[in-house]
């Protein structure tokens, strides 16, 4: 007697259970963004008065209410703030020994800041603006830190500033002990002291 | 009668549905790699801005969301249309922030407490104004990691919305 060939398995059912499970994760789950513009905010001043700091070595940016930019008391495009920042921190202005910048390749303009480690940026919003226009200054002012700091990693140590940070933050969890890491976060901590993020938000200043 | 039986009349074959689970089960694992389970139920608006000098967040057990927005349209009659904070799963004014921040801080694990960063996801129409007051709450409570949360890409972008 010739064997009875094997009933074929309906696969209409598990297109059933997989359309199931689909939108069951469709439904409870999200394209998460997990990435952003860090910053570090300032502790709350106590009676510590804020030093004295010279009007050249400010670099004063409003947003007023309709995301207009003012920038040094003059209306600026938003497209040439980066720009106008990097010109402001890498002037290196100064000329007394402790005040001059070595590695500045600006145009020394005595009127600008003196060098990177005492230039201020200070960021004023008004409560209108909107935070989209908010989200682009910051994005433009950190990109200005980020290009010097890119130049003087990559002329001293032959990567840019980004991306050791990168490497930083991706170093796998295990291996954090290796003396590499610590050299790398050696390098990191160097170059962000060449150029520090002095960005001060609050009240404009007036002096 | 004959070796040659005369075929059934032209029928076509049936077509074969054993591959319609495998493009969904695709699907699905495309899915269950890409996301992520909700943490919690948005009632605002929260169309993050656009940003190209962004740095990876740690992890997750090191953060603390706090959404700002206006209100969806399910909440709007009841608290409004300016933007609004939603910290954990419920809206709340500026002045919980405070609170908020110190018990999450509390909850995480000794070592990791002072590495607590948090995530601002703000969407890119709410107003300025709120943000500031989360701010002062968040110097308050001494919690100074901050990160503006905003996707890849070119950041001129967010003013032509």
């Amino acid at each position: 007697m010739a064997k009875r060939a094997a009933p074929e398995v309906n696969a209409g059912s598990m297109a059933d259970i997989a359309f199931l499970l689909l939108i069951f994760f469709l439904v409870t789950t999200t394209i998460e963004v997990d990435s952003g513009i860090t910053s570090k905010l300032p502790p709350e001043q106590t009676d510590v008065t804020p030093p004295e700091v010279k009007k050249k070595n400010v670099f004063q940016v409003i947003v007023n209410s309709d995301n207009q930019l003012l920038v040094q008391e003059d209306v600026m495009d938003i497209k040439d703030l980066s720009l106008a920042a990097q010109d402001f921190l890498d002037n290196g202005g100064g000329t007394e020994p402790g005040n001059a910048c070595s590695y500045c390749q600006g145009d020394r303009d005595p009127l600008s800041s003196d060098n990177p480690k005492k230039a201020v940026i200070s960021l004023f919003n008004d409560r209108l603006a909107t935070y989209d226009m908010y989200a682009t200054v910051m994005n433009e002012l950190v990109k200005a830190y980020n290009v010097l700091r890119d130049r003087e990693a990559q002329s001293r140590y032959g990567e840019a500033y980004t991306s050791m940070v990168r490497r930083v933050a991706d170093w796998p969890k295990e291996e954090r002990e290796q003396p590499e890491y610590f050299e790398l976060q050696d390098k990191i901590a160097k170059i962000a002291d060449l150029y520090p993020r002095n960005l001060s938000e609050g009240e404009p200043v007036k002096n | 009668m004959s070796k040659f039986s005369k075929k059934k009349g032209g029928e076509v074959p049936a077509i074969s549905t054993a591959s319609l689970p495998d493009i969904v089960f695709m699907l699905l694992f495309f899915f269950m790699v890409a996301t992520v389970m909700r943490e919690d139920e948005l009632s605002v608006e929260n169309t993050l801005p656009l940003a190209n000098q962004i740095e990876k967040l740690e992890d997750k057990n090191m953060l603390v969301y706090i959404y700002i927005g206006q209100p969806t349209a399910a909440y709007q009659k009841q608290f409004g249309e300016n933007a609004v904070i939603q910290l954990g799963d419920k809206i709340s004014p500026a002045d919980r922030v405070f609170d908020y921040v110190n018990t999450k801080r509390n909850a995480m694990a000794e070592n990791i407490q002072n590495q607590m960063m948090v995530s601002l996801k703000v969407d890119g129409e709410a107003t300025v104004g709120v943000l500031t007051d989360v701010k002062e709450q968040l110097r308050r409570a001494n919690a100074l990691k901050v990160n503006y949360t905003a996707r890849k890409g070119d950041p001129m972008m967010n003013l032509n919305r």
